[in-house]
C-alpha cells in the first residue's frame, strides 16, 4: 500500500506514467467513469479549503465513488481531542482512501504510520501539498510540453508557501532548470530548500523585485500571502499587496511566459491579466481533478 | 588528586566538557541499567582546562554510544576490555534519533499529537544538520540542549 505524503514519494517514471494517465483521462472521461464504483473517498480536512476539496470530491464522483468527510476540525472528533492516529484508524474502517488537509506539518505523516488505507497529503501547513505539485506538473508538461530546460520564478510568499516548496522539490528533479525567487525579505523561501538545490548544485538566485526578472522567465508561480500563516496582523497586512500582476508588468514578459497559480487569488494577479493567452491558472484548476482521479486510480491500484 | 580505580570492562568517555556528563548518563540511560558508572567532573586538563570523564563497567556492545557523535564528536571513547584501551572507537553521526531533541515548531504536528515521539532524521552529515522527520525543521549540534 502506498501513501503521498512528498511530490518525491513518486519517482520520475512513476510520474510520468501517473501523468499519461491523466491525460487519458482528458482524453477519455467515460472510459474511467465507473473505474471507483463501490470505492469511497474520505476527505479529512481540520482547516477551510474550498479548491482542494472540491477538487478530489470532483475527482471521486466522476470515477463513479463516493465521498465522505468534513471540511472544518470543529465538525470533526478533533474538536473533542482526538489524536489524528486515532482518528485514521477509524477512517480506515469507513473508506477506501483517504485526503487529509491538516494545519499541523506532519499531520498527514503520522496518519499514514497508522492507517489500513492510503493516505494523500492535501496540505500540512506550511509544509507540503503534493497534489497541487502534481498538478503544477501536469499543467507544465501539457502546456509547455517537457518538464526540464526553463527558468521559473516563484513569487510572493516563499516562506510559507507550501505549494511553492512542494514545487521547488520536485522539479529539483529534472534538468537544467533555473529558479528564481522573487520575495520580501520577510518571506523568503526558506533555507531547507535552497540547502537542497545547493547540494544538487542547481542554481537559483533570491531577488525582491519582479520586473527585474521578468524578461527572463519562462514561467511565473504566482502565490497568495496567506494570512492564515501570520501570527501577527500588521506584518499581514504589511505584506499582503507586496507584489501585484498586471499588464504593465506583462508587457516585461516573453510572449509565450505561462502564469501559474495555486488559486484562490486574492489581488496579486490583477483581473486584467486573465483574459491574457499567457495566463494558464484556470485550466491548471481542471488539471488538478485529472491529476487527482490518476493519483486516486493509482493508489488504489485499479487499472482501467 | 582524586583516584578512581580502572575498570574490567566498558567505557571511559572522556574530553566531556566541564558539567555534561551528567547530561551524558541521561541521555546514554544509563539510570536504566546496573552498571557501575564513575563520574569526574571538572578534572583538570591540559586540553580544555576543565573536563568531565565518565568510567562505565558494563558490557563493551551493552550501550549504544551512536548519540555521543549527535551530543558532542569530540568526546573520546575508549573501549576498556581486561583492563586495557581495546579500542579508541570512532563516533558515527546516528541516522535517526528519536527522543533526544524536541521540535520547537510550533506548527508542527508533534506540538500537538500525545504521545508521537519526536525523531529527527540526518540531512547532511557534513554539516551534522538533522530535521524534524514531520515538518523538515532544521535541528544543528548547536541547539541541543546539553
Amino acid at each position: 500500500m502506498r501513501h503521498l505524503m512528498n511530490p518525491l514519494d513518486f519517482n520520475v517514471e512513476e510520474l510520468d506514467r501517473l501523468f499519461d494517465l491523466a491525460n487519458d483521462i482528458e482524453r477519455n472521461p467515460a472510459k474511467y467513469a465507473h473505474a471507483c464504483d463501490g470505492r469511497i473517498l474520505a476527505t479529512c480536512f481540520y482547516e477551510p479549503s474550498t479548491r482542494t476539496r472540491l477538487s478530489f470530491e470532483s475527482a471521486m464522483t466522476r470515477l463513479g465513488g463516493r465521498v465522505i468527510g468534513f471540511s472544518d476540525a470543529n465538525s470533526s472528533s478533533a474538536a473533542k481531542g482526538e489524536s489524528v492516529s486515532d482518528t485514521i484508524r477509524i477512517i480506515s474502517s469507513y473508506a477506501d482512501i483517504c485526503a487529509m488537509r491538516h494545519p499541523k506539518e506532519g499531520a498527514p505523516m503520522v496518519a499514514a504510520s497508522r492507517s489500513l488505507i492510503p493516505v494523500i497529503n492535501a496540505g500540512d501547513g506550511g509544509h507540503q501539498h503534493p497534489t497541487q505539485t502534481l498538478t503544477d506538473l501536469l499543467t507544465i508538461r501539457t502546456m509547455f510540453g517537457r518538464l526540464d530546460s526553463f527558468t521559473i520564478g516563484l513569487c510572493g510568499d516563499l516562506k510559507f508557501g507550501r505549494t511553492v516548496h512542494s514545487l521547488v522539490n520536485a522539479l529539483s528533479r529534472y534538468k537544467n532548470i533555473h529558479f528564481i525567487f522573487i520575495s520580501p525579505e520577510e518571506l523568503r523561501i526558506p533555507d531547507y530548500v535552497t540547502d537542497m538545490l545547493k547540494e544538487k548544485h542547481i542554481t537559483y538566485e533570491e531577488v525582491i523585485r519582479l520586473e527585474d526578472v521578468m524578461p527572463m522567465l519562462d514561467m511565473l508561480y504566482m502565490t497568495r500571502v496567506q494570512k492564515e500563516r501570520f501570527f501577527n496582523e500588521e506584518d499581514y497586512v504589511r505584506l499582503k499587496d507586496f507584489y501585484i500582476l498586471d499588464p504593465l508588468k506583462m508587457m516585461l514578459a516573453k510572449k509565450d511566459m505561462l502564469i501559474l497559480h495555486p488559486l484562490p487569488r486574492v489581488n496579486e494577479i490583477a483581473v486584467e491579466v486573465d483574459d491574457d493567452p499567457r495566463a494558464a491558472y484556470f485550466k491548471q484548476a481542471r488539471y488538478g481533478v485529472f491529476v487527482r482521479m490518476a493519483l486516486i486510480l493509482t493508489l488504489l491500484e485499479i487499472e482501467v | 588528586m582524586l583516584n578512581v580505580g580502572q575498570i574490567e570492562q566498558g567505557y571511559v568517555l572522556d574530553h566531556i566538557p566541564a558539567g555534561k556528563s551528567l547530561n551524558l548518563y541521561n541521555h546514554l540511560h544509563l539510570n536504566k541499567t546496573d552498571c557501575t558508572v564513575a563520574m569526574i567532573m571538572n578534572a583538570r586538563s591540559d586540553k580544555m582546562g576543565k573536563k568531565d570523564i565518565l568510567k562505565v563497567e558494563c558490557d563493551p556492545d551493552m550501550i549504544d554510544l551512536d548519540i555521543l557523535a549527535f551530543l558532542n564528536r569530540n568526546i573520546t571513547v575508549n573501549v576498556i576490555r581486561n583492563g586495557e584501551i581495546a579500542e579508541k572507537k570512532v563516533l558515527v553521526l546516528p541516522r535517526e534519533i528519536k527522543g533526544v531533541i524536541k521540535c520547537h515548531n510550533p506548527r508542527c504536528i508533534t506540538s500537538i499529537e500525545q504521545g508521537l515521539p519526536h525523531i529527527f532524521v540526518l540531512a547532511d552529515e557534513k554539516k551534522a544538520i538533522y530535521r524534524c522527520k514531520y515538518c523538515d525543521e532544521k535541528y544543528s549540534e548547536k541547539a541541543v540542549k546539553n
